[in-house]
């Protein structure tokens, strides 16, 4: 075999490329329809971009179709999105109206491809009411819920759960951000691509390159955090336990890494407060990066000595298994699908306070042996559990187990 | 040695688990014995037996994810090391490990005074699987072609012929001694020893290397005939 999937193979080991080819089998030919409402930029987009060649490259009849609309429809979509994160947001008759009639428009302009379907996967609450125009579907709809749907604002989930409920299953990423449905509510988290951009092999030259661009002295320790200037990623406590084990080891330089804040009046407002807690210090790098600084990022997760993901409140926070997969213990709050990634003394350690992560900093700083340890256990961890080889064998096994029957055992006899 | 013709070869078999939310949820000790008492059987059997096949550490501080949810969430020791303790491979189904949990459970509500609650993210959910079991397509006529073979078997046929095959009517027996036992006397050792191995508190691959040890040491016992 040569192609994408046969690409993966030094990676994850031929017997896991030889496993997604046998349970595939009775899926060969299958019509199956990934629905989502944009082809570039956010989660699913780049979960999709790999997942559909690989589904193709298995034998399966794989299209991906993009929901069309309007931008009082996005307007709408926006307001799901937050309300099923558990905010309070207000979706007006008009905006509800939107929406119906955008996903009416698109029903029919997909009916031809989703009519006779085999499986259809609905991506997150945009195109959730499509199912209402395909009374007499032929396959099995799945709809697949990337989002914290564990606390959603009830008016919201209100609206939405009848469509939701229409489908033959669902999917979430965790236990945890799962609703009750009265159908198989089936659980696959979420993965990293070890090909991509953020997380592929870089040589040491272009690592120490971008090092010396932010001005990184790679010569001392650093440690990163990656992610958006937000209170729940708690920046102002990361600058707390670096300040405490500065002052045992003042050698240490801290770099946080996110994204640009302009269209985020709070994200401002963070930032300004992570810039006044830094105190201009030369050894704190803040750095606002642009979306599509992956390379970048990669770069100095490959040139940290460790890793900080201190959230408050995590969805699953992906970041931790990228610095894992790079072979760095992670310092992560004890919250949300962290837990699930950072196996306390293990793969890392789970932290509560500044204080607790400034004795984990000074810890890991002080017993390097322990820290490659760590870092080698967390990439075998990654490899094992969160790479999308493994979440494209879990959707294997759920379309296998739709499509032949929904008992608790399915026995292929091919 | 070869085969006796008669005897069907070894059908290496694959499986994967798709885990389900059942809805049900506790975040203190009580609602878990609630749930326990009526909880769908695959759910129990997941909680111990599924670790094995899902995003878990090789070295887990405790081996089924009741005892886990004691420690970390509930933060009550001796309750995870009571329920750490139990082993479902002594037990001949799952009511009477069903019994045996909330046995436990119910002697530490009586011995505490106050109901320790979890966070609430930090809920046991109850979770059940389904299994998906595949043909690999790889067949095995004699015992050294097997034996040969198992360092190279998937962690999910170890799982499918060792720990699922404990569960399958009408032999509950693993896959591998149910077959060498058509051999007749000539694995009698072998199959002893496949029976003393105690899957529950080890990883798949520790059992894969365990199993090939076992299978690789043994020579054929001559048999008169």
């Amino acid at each position: 075999m040569t192609g994408l999937l046969q690409t993966y193979a030094p990676v994850v080991g031929e017997d896991v490329i030889r496993q997604l080819t046998q349970l595939s089998k009775p899926l060969r030919g299958m019509k199956v329809v990934h629905v989502n409402s944009t082809r570039q930029g956010g989660g699913v987009a780049e979960i999709l971009e790999k997942m559909v060649p690989l589904m193709r490259e298995l034998g399966l009849d794989t299209h991906w179709e993009v929901i069309a609309g309007q931008g009082r429809f996005y307007e709408c979509t926006k307001l799901f999105h937050n309300a099923m994160q558990g905010n309070q947001a207000v979706v007006t008759d008009a905006l509800l109206k939107e929406y119906k009639e955008t996903n009416r428009l698109n029903a029919e302009a997909l009916a031809p491809i989703l009519r006779d379907a085999d499986i259809v996967f609905i991506h997150d609450p945009q195109p959730a009411a499509l199912i209402e125009h395909f009374p007499n579907r032929k396959g099995k709809w799945i709809w697949r819920c990337h989002i914290d749907a564990s606390h959603p604002f009830r008016p919201v989930w209100k609206f939405l759960q009848p469509y939701v409920a229409r489908h033959d299953a669902s999917v979430f990423s965790l236990a945890d951000f799962s609703q009750i449905l009265p159908h198989p509510v089936y659980l696959i988290p979420p993965s990293i691509d070890p090909l991509s951009e953020k997380n592929m092999e870089l040589p040491a030259d272009e690592i120490a390159a971008i090092c010396q661009r932010y001005g990184i002295d790679t010569t001392r320790p650093m440690m990163l955090q990656v992610s958006r200037f937000d209170r729940f990623k708690d920046p102002l406590g990361v600058i707390s336990a670096y300040r405490q084990a500065t002052t045992f080891i003042p050698s240490l330089q801290l770099v946080l890494a996110g994204g640009g804040a302009t269209d985020d009046p709070e994200g401002e407002a963070v930032l300004a407060e992570v810039k006044a807690a830094a105190q201009e210090d030369p050894d704190i790098h803040i750095l606002l990066l642009p979306p599509d600084a992956h390379r970048t990022i990669n770069a100095l997760q490959r040139a940290a000595d460790f890793v900080l993901q201190k959230s408050l409140k995590e969805g699953f926070g992906l970041t931790v298994s990228e610095a894992m997969w790079k072979g760095k213990p992670v310092i992560g709050g004890d919250t949300g699908g962290i837990r699930l990634q950072v196996i306390n003394h293990h793969t890392g350690f789970l932290v509560n306070s500044p204080e607790g992560a400034a004795l984990r900093i000074r810890y890991l700083l002080h017993h390097r042996k322990h820290l490659e340890e760590m870092g080698g256990k967390a990439r075998d961890f990654v490899r094992q559990n969160f790479l999308n080889t493994r979440q494209l064998r879990e959707y294997l096994t759920v379309m296998v187990a739709l499509t032949h029957g929904a008992d608790d055992r399915v026995e292929m006899t091919h | 040695m070869g085969k006796p013709s008669n005897i069907e070869p070894f059908v290496v078999k694959d499986c994967t688990l798709a885990a389900i939310a059942t809805g049900r949820r506790a975040q203190n000790l009580r609602e878990l014995r609630d749930h326990l008492q009526v909880v769908h059987p695959g759910s129990i059997y997941y909680h111990f037996w599924g670790t094995l096949l899902r995003p878990d550490f090789d070295d887990p501080e405790y081996n089924n994810d009741f005892a886990s949810w004691s420690r970390h969430a509930l933060h009550d020791t001796k309750l995870a090391e009571q329920l750490g303790v139990i082993d479902p491979a002594d037990y001949p189904d799952i009511d009477g490990l069903r019994q045996e949990l909330i046995e436990i459970i119910e002697q530490r509500l009586d011995e505490t005074e106050f109901l320790a609650w979890a966070r609430r993210d930090q809920q046991f959910h109850f979770v059940r699987s389904q299994i998906v079991v595949f043909d690999t397509g790889r067949r095995f006529s004699t015992p050294q072609e097997l034996t040969a073979a198992i360092p190279s078997l998937s962690l999910g046929s170890i799982y499918y012929h060792v720990i699922d095959a404990r569960r399958r009517e009408p032999l509950w027996t693993d896959d591998f001694r149910a077959w060498l036992e058509r051999f007749g006397d000539s694995y009698a050792d072998v199959c002893k020893q496949l029976a003393e191995l105690d899957p529950y508190f080890t990883t798949l691959a520790e059992l894969r290397v365990e199993l090939t040890h076992i299978m690789g040491a043994h020579q054929p016992t001559k048999v008169k005939v």
